[in-house]
């Protein structure tokens, strides 16, 4: 039964939904998180985003030990992100079969560039995910000091690249498209939808698509633009 | 009016179509689209060539024959509106005009403008019905349905089955019909007893008929002559979801409810 709901492509496309809506739930989390690097140093002269990414590492440490929790939520995410790629990849090789030749001449109606770009800017997060986690979280692809444990000066010195901070802000742009679209498709696949209703899910998805990217890009371009002070310590 | 034609012509299911252009000359503005067509193949017969082939049968926007895609829009420029109320009023004199054919693996061209829509019957016949036991009829309003789901119902029952939606759709899915006709019923009470069965056999008549998925863009509802709404969809998911909820619940052996 579970597999025939799998099999369906309603059934893919609310596994997609739910997927995408944790993945939408972490990188709020994370955008906020992110804020903390204009916190300035803490009294112990220690960046406060320093305190944060240890508090990350600790949480839950006196019931399970240290990182557990964190490597509960990565797994989470790596199963979220992994079944909303597989879904992405099935579903859009589904209907592009299911049109097999295409118009002459169509004029879109209500479509979005947003909405016909999700997998386009979904292989630019995919890309960027993968290049992110190897900047700042193992660090193999930052080539400019990383220590482990030191967030606050890995991320400054790792914005001290303006190609790096291109392509961070090229995906920050991407992730705000897909949510601009994402975050208002997810109601209607999970069925949630009403007259008075929708056009306040369409308002929310803009606003957090405004939300994300511009908190998330104010992190690299106020490094690049010397706004945040060199790492201490 | 005097107008430049691009129209596919293909001559069986299988041979290679193109692109043919012709020149319409004195079309009356108050004419029909289809009247405007038959002009052109009354010249063509004339001439000795193939008419072009396309389907119409009401001619007043209820039988839903009459699918092309015109201008890029399926049933042309205008809203609520099939190709035979479309009338040559909305275009301009030396206008050109593209006219294909709905472009949908599961609605292969037979000819021309002509496709067959079978895979629609196909979904109906997984269980876009209700069973009703045979003896006398029951008294009228004996069964008490709210005005909301009466409308709701009604709306969703003025799906004409033309394929519009399918047309518009950038990845070919039928879920505006196949939502619509899961709806008309199961907003109903005699609707219930299939209500759950009925979603998820209908839904796998559609993906095995290899029409796509939605992805909410919404082009459907803005095709759609008959002004059904996304709502409908959104009402499927929710359905889809109980249903197979329902079946974990009480076990593979669900038939309904
Ligand atoms: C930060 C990472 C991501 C987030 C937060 C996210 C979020 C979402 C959400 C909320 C949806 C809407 C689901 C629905 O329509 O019901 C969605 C759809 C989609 N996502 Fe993602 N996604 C992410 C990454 C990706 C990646 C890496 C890919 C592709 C490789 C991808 C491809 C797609 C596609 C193709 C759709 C369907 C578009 C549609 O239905 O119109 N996403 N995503
Ligand atoms: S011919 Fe019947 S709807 Fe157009």
């Amino acid at each position: 039964m579970i597999l025939d709901f799998y099999r369906s492509t309603v059934g893919k496309k609310i596994i997609m939904a739910l997927t995408g809506a944790a993945l939408l739930g972490f990188v709020v989390g994370h955008m906020a998180g992110n804020l903390k690097m204009f916190g300035g140093v803490g009294a112990d002269g220690v960046h406060k985003m320093d305190h944060y990414a240890e508090f990350l590492r600790t949480m839950g440490s006196d019931l399970f030990g240290r990182e557990t929790l964190l490597w509960v939520a990565r797994a989470g995410l790596l199963v979220c992100v992994g079944l909303h790629i597989l879904m992405a990849f099935q579903l859009s090789l589904i209907n592009s079969k299911a049109r097999p030749v295409g118009y002459k001449s169509q004029e879109y109606q209500s479509s979005t560039l947003a909405s016909r770009g999700m997998m386009f800017g979904g292989i630019i997060l995919l890309s960027f995910i993968v290049f992110h986690i190897l900047h700042f979280t193992t660090g193999d692809l930052h080539f400019r000091g990383f220590e482990y444990g030191k967030v606050y000066s890995n991320v400054w010195n790792g914005f001290q690249s303006p190609s790096v901070v291109a392509f961070y802000i090229l995906a920050m742009a991407a992730l705000s498209f897909h949510t601009f679209h994402g975050a208002w498709s997810l109601f209607q696949t999970l069925g949630v939808d009403g007259p008075k209703l929708n056009p306040i899910i369409r308002g929310v998805a803009l606003v957090l698509a405004i939300l994300l990217f511009f908190g998330f890009v104010s992190v690299p371009i106020a490094t690049s633009m010397q706004i945040l002070s060199a790492p201490i310590g | 009016m005097n107008l430049t034609l691009l129209v596919w012509r293909q001559e069986t299911p299988t041979s290679e179509g193109s692109f043919k252009e012709y020149k319409v000359n004195d079309v009356s503005p108050d004419s029909s689209f289809l009247e405007m067509l038959d002009l052109l193949n009354e010249e063509l017969e004339v001439k000795g060539e193939a008419p072009i082939a396309f389907e119409h049968d009401c001619r007043e926007g209820i039988c839903g024959s009459c699918s092309m895609v015109v201008n890029g829009k399926p049933h042309g420029p205008n809203k609520l509106a099939t190709t035979c109320q479309l009338h040559m009023r909305s275009f301009k004199d030396g206008d050109t005009i593209v006219i294909e054919p709905w472009r949908a693996k599961a609605f292969p061209v037979i000819k021309d403008l002509v496709v067959d829509r079978s895979a629609f019957d196909k979904i109906i016949q997984a269980g876009g019905f209700i069973s009703v036991n045979t003896g006398a009829a029951v008294d009228a309003n004996s069964i008490l349905i709210d005005k909301e789901s009466a409308d709701s119902a009604f709306d969703a029952a003025t799906c004409i089955g033309c394929g519009a939606c399918v047309a518009a759709c950038p990845n070919g899915s039928a879920m505006l019909f196949t939502a619509a006709k899961v709806s008309h019923l199961g907003l109903l009470a005699q609707g219930q007893p299939e209500r759950y069965s009925r979603v998820i056999n209908m839904v796998k008549e559609m993906d095995a008929q290899m029409f796509g998925g939605c992805t909410n863009h919404g082009e459907c509802q803005e095709a759609c002559p008959k002004g059904i709404s996304i709502k409908f969809i959104s009402r499927l998911n929710r359905d889809y979801l109980k249903g197979r909820l329902l079946q974990i619940v009480q076990g593979s052996g669900m038939k309904a409810q």
